[in-house]
């Protein structure tokens, strides 16, 4: 399967992304698909990873830790969330195929950002639906 | 599963290495790292056994040029080829766009190279992807090894195990000193874009 994203959904994807994560003083958010595509990249400005071997990891980590959950019997675990000293990183799948990676520092509270994701989704989700495949 | 950027004008590929354990899979993405380091950003990733076996997959990203005014980002993976590590390869071989089928030449091997093909048939038709659809050439490694003695398949015996129904697009080549790596990996990779032209530009 390959599938397009035009610029206007890109657009959006960013301005939501910016508006909802971003503002909230995060460092960087990346929108992934399962295969460990970049679709949107957004940082502070201030850090330069390595984004594609950081999609790839973490596309990768992601399906391990599903395929960990259906061999105990889980559907998914809804939290993954790496804690390091002074910086985090929170993954949230969104519908079957895409990855919210969302890197933040310690001043950023986990839960109020997972708050502002489940909101941010939703309007991911719109603009995603209307992409085309093949 | 190629994801086509129409903003930045940018595709990304995704293009597998597979292939029995210990069959040089690795060293391809090696010797092709060793050849575009120094134009290329990023760091060949690999996540590796202590034995410096690949435990899940190694990575190397890099930019192939422009093809009709969209800049071709290859991704290339592989992954493990021990038996015991089918659950972390099906996971590489999640939205693959291409493979690359790296085969043992030695004689001794012959079996390993038959049972890695048919573990990639069921691995593929997991995901709905049936192997005569995808891009797909196949390497026959370890050529160099005939002058030192070792004996190994011949080519006919290799083509028609492995690719006497897939008719895919065949190299010998020796990863270790890099004969034919670079050929095999551009084929691959024009078959590749050619697949996804022909679906979506």
């Amino acid at each position: 399967m390959s599938y397009i994203l035009d610029q206007e959904q890109l657009d959006g994807l960013e301005e939501a992304l910016t508006t909802d994560l971003m503002t909230l003083g995060i460092q960087s958010v990346i929108l992934i698909d399962m295969a460990g595509n970049v679709i949107v990249n957004l940082d502070d400005g201030k850090v330069r990873h390595d984004v594609y071997s950081l999609a790839a990891l973490a596309a990768g980590n992601f399906g391990a830790v599903s395929a960990m959950a259906s061999i105990i019997g889980e559907e998914e675990f809804s939290l993954l969330f790496h804690k390091g000293k002074s910086e985090n990183i929170n993954f949230t799948k969104i519908m079957d195929d895409f990855l919210l990676v969302s890197i933040f520092g310690n001043d950023v509270s986990l839960g109020y950002l997972r708050l502002k994701i489940d909101e941010v989704i939703k309007k991911v989700k719109v603009l995603i639906e209307q992409t085309r495949s093949t | 599963m190629a994801f086509i950027n129409t903003k930045t004008k940018e595709v990304q590929v995704k293009l597998v290495f597979v292939g029995p354990g210990r069959g040089g899979k690795t060293t391809n993405l090696e010797y092709i790292f060793s050849r575009i380091r120094h134009r290329i950003e990023s760091d060949m990733v690999s996540i590796k056994t202590q034995g410096d076996r690949t435990l899940f997959f190694d990575f190397l990203p890099f930019e192939l040029g422009a093809i009709k005014g969209y800049n071709v980002k290859t991704q290339l993976y592989t992954v493990p080829g021990q038996v015991k590590y089918n659950a972390t390869r099906k996971l590489v071989l999640k939205g693959v766009d291409g493979i690359v089928f790296v085969a043992d030449s030695m004689v001794d091997r012959r079996e390993n190279n038959i049972s890695a093909l048919n573990n990639l048939t069921e691995n593929l038709h997991f995901y709905d992807i049936d192997i005569t659809d995808l891009p797909l050439v196949f390497q026959y490694n370890k050529r160099d090894l005939a002058t030192e003695g070792i004996a190994l398949l011949d080519v006919e015996t290799m083509e028609k195990d492995l690719n006497a129904q897939l008719k895919a697009p065949s190299f010998t080549a020796s990863a270790l000193k890099g004969d034919n790596v670079i050929p095999t990996v551009k084929k691959a990779i024009s078959k590749t874009i050619v697949a996804i032209r022909e679906k979506l530009l």
